[in-house]
C-alpha cells in the first residue's frame, strides 16, 4: 500500500486552524467596534447637565436625560426588589423543601423555558394584566415587567448554589436543631454568598438594559417621575424614541444615553463574573 | 433521602432541659410557625412561576379573541395589514422573522462552531480565556445598543459599500434586486447573527470541552492532525449538545425586538429581495402597539404577541427537553 502524502492533510489542518482564529478576531472585533462606537458618540453628549436635567423641547437643544436615568434605577431597584426575594424563595423550594418532586421538576422545566421568552411578550402580559385594568401605564407596571425577568434567573441560581453546597453542612445545622428555614437562611445562604450575589447582579445586568417590556408598560415621559404611578421616564424607551426622531440633538442624546447604559450593564456583568472567579 | 420534615421541634423536645447546650424550644410551637410560614413562601414563590406561564398563555388568548374570531386561521396566511379597514394578517411578520432568522442562523452558527473550536482545541489557554470572555461580553450588551449601532453605523455602510459590491456581482438574482437602503432583512439578520453568536458558541465551547481527554489522545496517538481529531471526534461526539445550543440560539433570535426594530425598516411587505425592508413579529409590536387604538387591531397585535409565545415556546421546551436528556445521558457515561 502507497503512502499518502502527509502535507494535504497537514495543510487543511493549517487552514482550519487560521480560519478559526480569524473568526474568533471577527468576534472581538464587532465587541471593540460597537464599544468604540457608544463611547466615541456618547461622550461627546455626556456632561453634567446631561445626567441632571430635564430634556429639551422638540428640536431645541441642551438639556439632559436626568429624569430618565432617575426612572431607570427606580425601577430596576424596584424589579430587584420584587423579583429577587421571590426568586430566591423559588429557589429554596426547587433546591430544598421540594427536592424530587413533581411540581419541583415542572417548575425548574418552566423557570429555564421562562428565561427564553422573548421580553416583548413579558410586557405584552403585564400590559394587559396591569395596565389594561389600570386604564394608564405606569412605572409599577414597567417594575412588574422587569421583576418577572428577573425571576427566573434567580430562581436559578439560587437552586444550583444551594446544590453546591455540602450536604454535610445542612445536616449539621438540622442536627443542632435548627429549624429548616433557620438552617437555609442563616448557614447555607452564608455558605453560598458570593454565588447568590452573582446570581442577582447578572438579573439586574439583564434587566438594567431592557426595552421591550417597557414599550407598553412604563411607556416614557419627558417629565421628573414625581410618581410610580403614571407613565415613567427611563433611558432605554427613550434612546429608542429619540433615535428615530429626526432631530440630531435628540440623537446625540440617544448615543449619550446609550453610553450610560451600556457603561452601566459591562460594569455589572464583569463584576458578577470577577465574584463568580473568586468563588472558584 | 427526605429533609421535608422540620426537624427543630423534634430535636428540641427529645432534649432534656439540663442538658447544655441543646437548642429548647423556649417559645412554645413559634419555631413550627415560622417554619411553616417559610416553607409556605417557598411553595407559593415557586407557585408563581407557573401561574405566570399558564396566565402568558391565557392572556394572550383571551386578548386575542376578537382577532381570532374575525380572520380565523387565516391570519396566519394573510398579507393583509391595513389598520383603516381592519384587516389584518400576520403573514409578513412571519415572513420577516423567519428570513431574518435565517440569515442570523446561516451565519452564526458555522461562526460560533469554528470560534469554539479555536477556544477549546487551537488556542493556547493564556489566549483562550481573555478571548472567551471577549466572546461572552458580546452577550451583555444589551439590545438596544446593537440597535443603535446597526442603525447609525452598519446601515450607512452595508448601503455604501456592501450592497452595492453584492449587487454588483450577484444582482441578476431577485435576492439582491432593489435599491440598496442599508436598512432591511439583510441588515436585521446580520445584526441578529452577532447577538446570538455568544450563546451558541458557549454551549459549543462546553460541549467541546466536554469531549473526553482520553478519545481525542486517542485520535492524535493515530497521527491525526488537530482539525482530523476535531471534525471525527469532537464533533462527531458532541452532536447532540451543539444541536440544541443551536435551538437556544434560534429561540433568541426569532424573539428578539430591539435591535430588529431599529435596522428591518418597519414595512409590511413580503419581498424576494434581501434588501427589502420588512418587518417581524417583535418589531411590528414594538412599533404599532401603543398607536393601536381600535379593538380590532390592538386584538390582532395581540394575537402576533401569542404567535410568538407559541413558537419560542416550541423552541424553547425541545431545546431543554433535548438538553435535559443529553445531561441524563451524559451523567450516566461519565
Amino acid at each position: 500500500m502507497r503512502r499518502r502524502p502527509a502535507w494535504p492533510r497537514k495543510a487543511a489542518d493549517v487552514a482550519v486552524k487560521t480560519v478559526s482564529a480569524l473568526a474568533a478576531a471577527v468576534g472581538l472585533g464587532f465587541l471593540a467596534w460597537i464599544l468604540v462606537v457608544v463611547v466615541r458618540h456618547g461622550a461627546a453628549a455626556l456632561n453634567w447637565t446631561f445626567l441632571t436635567s430635564l430634556p429639551a423641547p422638540p428640536g431645541g437643544s441642551g438639556g439632559g436625560l436626568g429624569n430618565a436615568l432617575l426612572g431607570t434605577v427606580v425601577m430596576t431597584v424596584l424589579a430587584c426588589a420584587l423579583g429577587v426575594p421571590v426568586g430566591m424563595l423559588a429557589g429554596v423550594y426547587l433546591a430544598e423543601y421540594g427536592r424530587g418532586t413533581r411540581l419541583a421538576t415542572a417548575v425548574r422545566f418552566l423557570a429555564n423555558v421562562m428565561m427564553g421568552i422573548p421580553s416583548i411578550i413579558i410586557g405584552l402580559f403585564v400590559y394587559a394584566v396591569i395596565v389594561l385594568p389600570a386604564g394608564h401605564f405606569s412605572g409599577w407596571a414597567g417594575a412588574v415587567a422587569l421583576a418577572l425577568l428577573v425571576l427566573p434567573v434567580v430562581a436559578r441560581t439560587t437552586e444550583d448554589m444551594l446544590g453546591l453546597v455540602p450536604n454535610s453542612l445542612r445536616e449539621s445545622a438540622l442536627a443542632l436543631g435548627a429549624p429548616h428555614w433557620r438552617a437555609t437562611v442563616q448557614i447555607l445562604f452564608r455558605a453560598c454568598r458570593a454565588g447568590l450575589l452573582t446570581g442577582v447582579l447578572l438579573a439586574v445586568a439583564r434587566v438594567s438594559g431592557e426595552t421591550a417590556p417597557l414599550l407598553f408598560t412604563a411607556l416614557n415621559s419627558p417629565y421628573w417621575p414625581q410618581s410610580l404611578s403614571g407613565p415613567t421616564a427611563n433611558l432605554t424607551v427613550t434612546i429608542f424614541n429619540y433615535a428615530m426622531s429626526p432631530y440630531p440633538a435628540w440623537q446625540q442624546a440617544a448615543w449619550g444615553a446609550s453610553l450610560i447604559i451600556t457603561l452601566g450593564v459591562l460594569a455589572l456583568t464583569i463584576v458578577s463574573r470577577a465574584l463568580a472567579r473568586e468563588r472558584k | 433521602m427526605s429533609r421535608s420534615e422540620p426537624r427543630g421541634g423534634t430535636a428540641a423536645e427529645a432534649a432534656v432541659p439540663s442538658a447544655g447546650g441543646l437548642p429548647r424550644r423556649a417559645h412554645g410551637r413559634a419555631p413550627l410557625v415560622a417554619e411553616g410560614l417559610f416553607r409556605t413562601a417557598a411553595l407559593s414563590s415557586a407557585a408563581v412561576v407557573l401561574v405566570v406561564m399558564a396566565g402568558l398563555l391565557a392572556v394572550l388568548v383571551y386578548r386575542s379573541r376578537l382577532s381570532i374570531d374575525r380572520f380565523g386561521w387565516s391570519f396566519l396566511w394573510s398579507a393583509a395589514w391595513d389598520p383603516v379597514r381592519d384587516n389584518f394578517g400576520a403573514a409578513s411578520s412571519i415572513f420577516g422573522t423567519l428570513a431574518a432568522t435565517a440569515i442570523a442562523m446561516a451565519i452564526a452558527v458555522p461562526l460560533s462552531l469554528v470560534i469554539a473550536l479555536f477556544l477549546v482545541e487551537v488556542a493556547p489557554p493564556r489566549l483562550a480565556r481573555p478571548v472567551g470572555y471577549g466572546i461572552e461580553l458580546l452577550a451583555a450588551i444589551p439590545s438596544i445598543i446593537y440597535g443603535m449601532w446597526g442603525l447609525f453605523v452598519l446601515a450607512p455602510l452595508m448601503a455604501d459599500h456592501v450592497q452595492p459590491v453584492l449587487q454588483r456581482f450577484l444582482g441578476r438574482l431577485p435576492l439582491f434586486s432593489g435599491p440598496p437602503m442599508g436598512i432591511g432583512i439583510l441588515t436585521a439578520g446580520l445584526v441578529l447573527a452577532l447577538m446570538v453568536l455568544p450563546f451558541i458558541t458557549a454551549v459549543a465551547r462546553d460541549v467541546f470541552a466536554l469531549v473526553p481527554a482520553v478519545m481525542k489522545e486517542a485520535g492524535y496517538g493515530l497521527g491525526a492532525t488537530t482539525w482530523e481529531v476535531a471534525r471525527k471526534v469532537t464533533v462527531g461526539y458532541g452532536m447532540k449538545g451543539l444541536i440544541g445550543g443551536v435551538f437556544l440560539g434560534l429561540g433568541r433570535a426569532i424573539g428578539e425586538t430591539m435591535a430588529v426594530t431599529f435596522v428591518i425598516g418597519n414595512d409590511h411587505r413580503i419581498s424576494a429581495s434581501l434588501f427589502a425592508s420588512g418587518n417581524s413579529i417583535a418589531s411590528t409590536l414594538a412599533n404599532e402597539f401603543t398607536e393601536a387604538s381600535e379593538p380590532v387591531y390592538l386584538s390582532a397585535l395581540v394575537e402576533l404577541g401569542l404567535i410568538l409565545f407559541v413558537v419560542t415556546l416550541v423552541v424553547q421546551v425541545l431545546a431543554q427537553l433535548w438538553l435535559a436528556r443529553l445531561g441524563r445521558r451524559a451523567g450516566s457515561v461519565s
